[in-house]
């Protein structure tokens, strides 16, 4: 998810791997929060399927007393926030695309290995063309 | 993977998540800006600016966004929902051209170009890898899913 903020305007160029360190931990907090809430969601099952049987308050029931849903949640509040610290200290133009753009890729990586998904050679590329695409829009 | 296609009210859910996050965040950007400064020692004007109309409809948007996006990860790949759904970024940037007349550079051009292909290479596969099920395997969660679905 991205947000509407705007970087101080004069950020000053901070240590390229101090750089580097910030824009890794937005993308690997959001990746790992993003990983978390598909895994929730796939143990669930069909949201559609339980709101039909047991209407929205147990749709609502059976998301929000399932703990890894709530660690995803932890870790996309934690990505929000590093977000926010990197825009404070880089310049939007290099924040901004990386965040938007990168999970794409490292998505489709921690997909495949953790959550187990097949990710063939169609699903490849379309993450590393959305991923340039986004980047690309958001520069 | 074994194809699994997806029904009209899904594909609606989709468009959904596509457009509602750019368009929400769009909402609380034009809703921001059109504020005076917030300074963190006056917390009560960020409180205000909750209940004005533009970061109201955009916070109405996001909740509608992640509502939409939880519901899609329940029956569809996150490697499927991440790449389909950025054609709202698409739709925006063309309703920025055409509605608003907004310039639109050649490096955005190139960017809707590859966006467009490579949600079209994704929305040709299918939606959701079947793993074989095991009873056994089951999860807290799914275990009470399964008394959701039946009680």
């Amino acid at each position: 998810m991205t947000i509407a903020l705007q970087a101080a305007p004069l950020a000053a160029a901070p240590n390229p791997w101090i750089a580097a360190g910030m824009i890794s931990a937005v993308i690997l907090t959001s990746t790992t929060g993003e990983v978390l809430t598909a895994a929730a969601m796939k143990s669930l099952g069909d949201l559609d399927l339980i709101r039909a049987r047991s209407g929205l308050k147990g749709a609502i029931r059976a998301v929000v007393t399932c703990p890894l849903f709530f660690a995803g949640v932890f870790f996309l509040a934690l990505a929000f926030f590093s977000l926010l610290l990197a825009l404070n200290h880089l310049n939007l133009s290099l924040v901004g695309p990386a965040a938007a753009s990168v999970p794409l890729v490292t998505n489709a990586i921690a997909g495949k290995i953790f959550l187990k998904e097949n990710v063939d050679r169609r699903r490849w590329a379309a993450a590393v063309l959305v991923c340039i695409g986004v980047y690309l829009l958001a520069h | 993977m074994s194809h699994h296609s997806l029904s009209p009210r899904q594909y609606l859910i989709l468009a959904i998540v596509s457009i509602s996050a750019p368009l929400g965040d769009g909402c609380l950007s034009r809703g921001m800006t059109a504020m005076p400064s917030i300074s963190l020692a006056h917390p009560g004007a960020l409180i205000a600016a909750v209940f004005t109309p533009w970061i109201a409809l955009g916070i109405a948007l996001l909740i509608g966004f992640f509502a939409s996006y939880l519901t899609a990860l329940s029956w569809a790949d996150l490697t499927f929902v991440r790449p389909a759904t950025a054609l709202g970024n698409v739709i925006l940037a063309l309703i920025a051209r055409f509605w608003l007349h907004e310039t639109i550079s050649l490096e955005r051009w190139a960017g809707i170009v590859l966006i467009t292909l490579g949600v079209s290479f994704v929305a040709q596969g299918p939606s959701l890898t079947q793993h074989p099920p095991s009873a056994d395997d089951r999860t807290p969660c799914e275990a009470q899913a399964a008394t959701e679905v039946e009680p």
